[in-house]
């Protein structure tokens, strides 16, 4: 079976800063990735490289939840398949939405428990409900893979949870880059931690543990 | 730039002291003198007829057709101007077009579009339309350009461009373009205002009688109603009523005075009368019609061109270090940091008043006052930006945080708020430097011996060939200034300050629905 994702000693960086070097990286179909590291570790780079070099199947959960604030969530999730409607179509479900659309809106929107702001303004939003908007997007995409930026930092545990676990009913593939280590372990089957741009640990989740992780995270918060 | 060598050390210090040299070497070449023989008389007949004015000769369908004109003219220049600003950064033919388009005052695309359309609501909205084109272009192409672009990354892969734009980056920036194009309507109606001095059935055009036969009283009614009407935009010109707005506007339109077909004068203008006189008589493969030709270019150039063109600068000059000048010795009458709740007040009043009042209809007025020279241009020219400009300074100051033990009086305008804001007073004054200029110019219409002295005359002797090379310099030299001013910005590093009045002035709403994204934000690398 093919790789979903594969990165061979690929670097990247901005404005000619280097932020990743020399990584090397293979993930099967169906399975649940967990990235950590400090911040700054290059976490977000990764994700977004992996973003461009696979545009077609993958979706994105971007950590500033990139929503636009004068749209209602309804618009703001269906943005997540624009790609399969004509222009036409997408431009009168601007104005006057379709019934089909609003039910299928609604339905990821209840998955993360946010269906009573179906027509909110995403701006009004609080700083969760707009990360579970950017994730309700995500999922209406339905691409097999997904990448998520930390997509549940806003949430609480039990929240962060269940909205892991509907992300992970609606992808095949997960990616998720996370500072929670204990919802790291919990939720994804592979952790890959970043150290300076550099892969310095890839292993199952079930061989490690929060007291063997904890020390690369010794003087961050966590 | 072959100047960079000479600008590279360029300092708020020099840098003044070289505008200033300018007003200096300008002044003695200006006409200065009052030749009213009583101008003392005039005036205090012009007070007493502000002070009473006659409603009852309003007449309301110059103001219903000030409104209409405006509200369809800067309809079309936005919609125009929301195209080609989606095109601005790939396209530099977009860019010339638009600088073109803005570098000629809608007095000057006034004159020219009488000669085809005649005196015609169109002459009146494409007089508006085509120079604001040129403005929204520039503009919404900036608010698109500072616009946060993170949801539009997000978006699935192919993903088609429109949609692209009709969700993740139209919604995005909708208010500002919104609270843009409102307060373009305001300078509109003015300048649908000024466009009855040509002629059109506008304000204007019985402001223009009245002024000239000395009814200031009738005067004062007219112009108080246009002070209403900008006064209360915010209550009837909505994002809701705009439609409705200019739909009523279509149906209001005056009947077009005959002038023949459109088509024929179009016809004639393009394949006739802008074509330069010896190509027109001459065989175009003749080397005497080519000869001729630089004859005919070489006399405008000698007699027209140069000497327009130096009266031009010679008066924008002037009026530039005036309006700094009173900028400067403004700002504190109108700051809360120095006149406390009565300064707040009294820069909302000047604003609203300097704001309102065309500067082309001051100098109109002032030259009947004063007679004909240099002078009236001058004031009209520095009181309109010095005022707008020191009211701009006068919020800047409202808002810069002082030590408990701040100077006061004095000592806190010179030592604390003046050096402090002195790179936001020269981004200010070098923006309006090109609209300085272009006000400048049609001040010739008036009889100030600038470029806009020789258009007018060369459009009334129907020299069109003439008229469309001396506005085709007039373009020129505005996109000179406009070119300038921004390399004097980034020199002097204040390229990024604010300079569009709608940014401030827009003011209560600007600010509180963030029409400025922030741009920490705007500029996250998302990818």
């Amino acid at each position: 079976m093919a790789a979903a994702i594969r990165l061979d000693r690929v670097s990247a960086g901005y404005d000619g800063t280097p932020v990743l070097h020399d990584i090397t990286l293979s993930i099967e179909p169906g399975e649940r990735v967990a990235i950590i590291g400090r911040s700054g570790a290059g976490k977000s780079t990764l994700l977004n490289t992996i973003y461009r070099r696979y545009p077609e199947c993958t979706a994105l959960i971007p950590q500033a939840s990139a929503l636009v604030g004068n749209l209602s969530v309804f618009h703001n999730v269906f943005m997540g398949c624009l790609d399969r409607h004509s222009t036409l179509y997408n431009l009168r479900t601007l104005v006057w939405p379709p019934a089909g659309e609003i039910a299928a809106v609604a339905r990821v929107l209840e998955a993360v428990g946010l269906e009573e702001k179906l027509f909110a303004k995403a701006g009004e939003l609080s700083g969760g409900q707009q990360q579970r908007t950017s994730v309700a997007r995500a999922m209406l995409n339905a691409r097999p893979i997904v990448l998520g930026d930390e997509p549940v930092s806003a949430l609480d545990r039990v929240q962060a949870a269940d909205v892991l676990r509907v992300l992970a009913e609606r992808h095949e593939t997960k990616v998720f880059a996370m500072h929670d280590i204990r919802l790291a372990l919990e939720h994804t089957d592979r952790i890959i931690l970043l150290e300076g741009g550099r892969i310095v640990l890839d292993e199952p989740s079930s061989h490690l543990s929060h007291e063997r992780l904890l020390p690369h995270f010794e003087g961050a918060p966590q | 730039m072959k100047r960079v060598g000479f600008l590279r050390g360029l300092t708020y210090g020099s840098a003044t002291r070289i505008l200033l040299l300018g007003g200096v070497v300008a002044l003695p070449f200006a006409d200065l003198t009052v030749s009213a023989l009583h101008p003392g008389a005039e005036f205090r007949r012009l007070l007493a007829g502000l002070l009473s004015p006659a409603f009852s000769a309003i007449e309301v369908w110059s103001v219903v057709w000030t409104v209409a004109f405006a509200v369809l003219g800067v309809a079309a220049g936005g919609s125009a101007g929301l195209i080609l600003a989606l095109f601005f950064d790939r396209s530099r033919l977009v860019r010339l077009t638009a600088a073109f388009l803005r570098s000629v005052h809608e007095l000057f695309w006034a004159l020219l579009l009488l000669q085809i359309t005649g005196l015609s609501p169109v002459t009146g909205i494409l007089a508006i339309a085509l120079p604001y084109t040129g403005i929204f272009a520039k503009v919404f192409a900036e608010i698109f350009e500072e616009a946060d672009r993170s949801a539009e990354t997000v978006l699935p892969h192919r993903t088609s461009a429109l949609s692209r734009f009709a969700f993740a980056r139209f919604p995005v920036v909708a208010q500002q373009l919104k609270t843009y194009t409102l307060y373009r309507l305001e300078c509109g109606m003015r300048s649908t205002l000024v466009l009855g001095f040509v002629g059109l059935p506008t304000i204007g055009f019985h402001l223009e009688s009245y002024f000239k036969e000395g009814h200031y009283a009738e005067a004062a009614a007219l112009l108080l109603c246009f002070y209403v009407l900008i006064g209360t935009r915010r209550l009837w010109a909505r994002p809701s009523t705009l439609p409705v707005l200019a739909l009523a506007s279509l149906f209001v339109l005056p009947q077009a005075a005959g002038n023949g077909s459109t088509w024929s004068n179009l016809a004639r203008f393009f394949g006739h009368d802008i074509i330069p006189a010896p190509i027109r008589s001459g065989g175009l493969w003749q080397s005497e019609t080519w000869a001729a030709f630089g004859a005919w270019a070489g006399r405008i150039t000698a007699y027209q061109i140069a000497p327009g063109t130096l009266q031009t600068l010679i008066l924008a000059q002037i009026a530039l270090i005036a309006a700094g000048a009173l900028a400067l010795l403004l700002y504190p009458i109108v700051s809360r940091r120095f006149l406390g709740q009565a300064g707040h007040y009294l820069g909302r009043a000047m604003l609203v008043v300097t704001r309102s009042t065309p500067e082309y209809m001051l100098a109109y007025l002032l030259l009947q006052l004063m007679g004909p020279s240099m002078l009236p241009a001058i004031i009209a020219l520095s009181l309109h930006n010095g005022a707008i400009i020191g009211y701009l300074l006068g919020r800047h100051a409202d808002q810069i945080q002082l030590r408990v033990d701040a100077p006061r009086g004095a000592n806190l305008y010179f030592y604390q708020t003046t050096p402090s804001l002195y790179g936001q007073f020269l981004a200010y004054l070098l923006y309006r430097w090109e609209l300085i200029l272009r006000e400048s110019a049609i001040f010739g219409i008036l009889g100030v011996k600038t470029l806009g002295y020789y258009v007018d005359a060369a459009i009334s002797e129907l020299r069109l060939d003439t008229a469309v090379l001396l506005l085709v310099s007039v373009a020129v030299l505005s996109m000179s200034v406009d070119a300038l001013s921004r390399s004097l910005r980034r020199r002097l590093r204040v390229e990024a300050l604010p300079t569009r009045l709608s940014a401030e002035s827009g003011a209560d709403s600007a600010r509180s629905t963030g029409a400025y994204a922030d741009p920490v934000h705007a500029q996250q690398p998302l990818l």
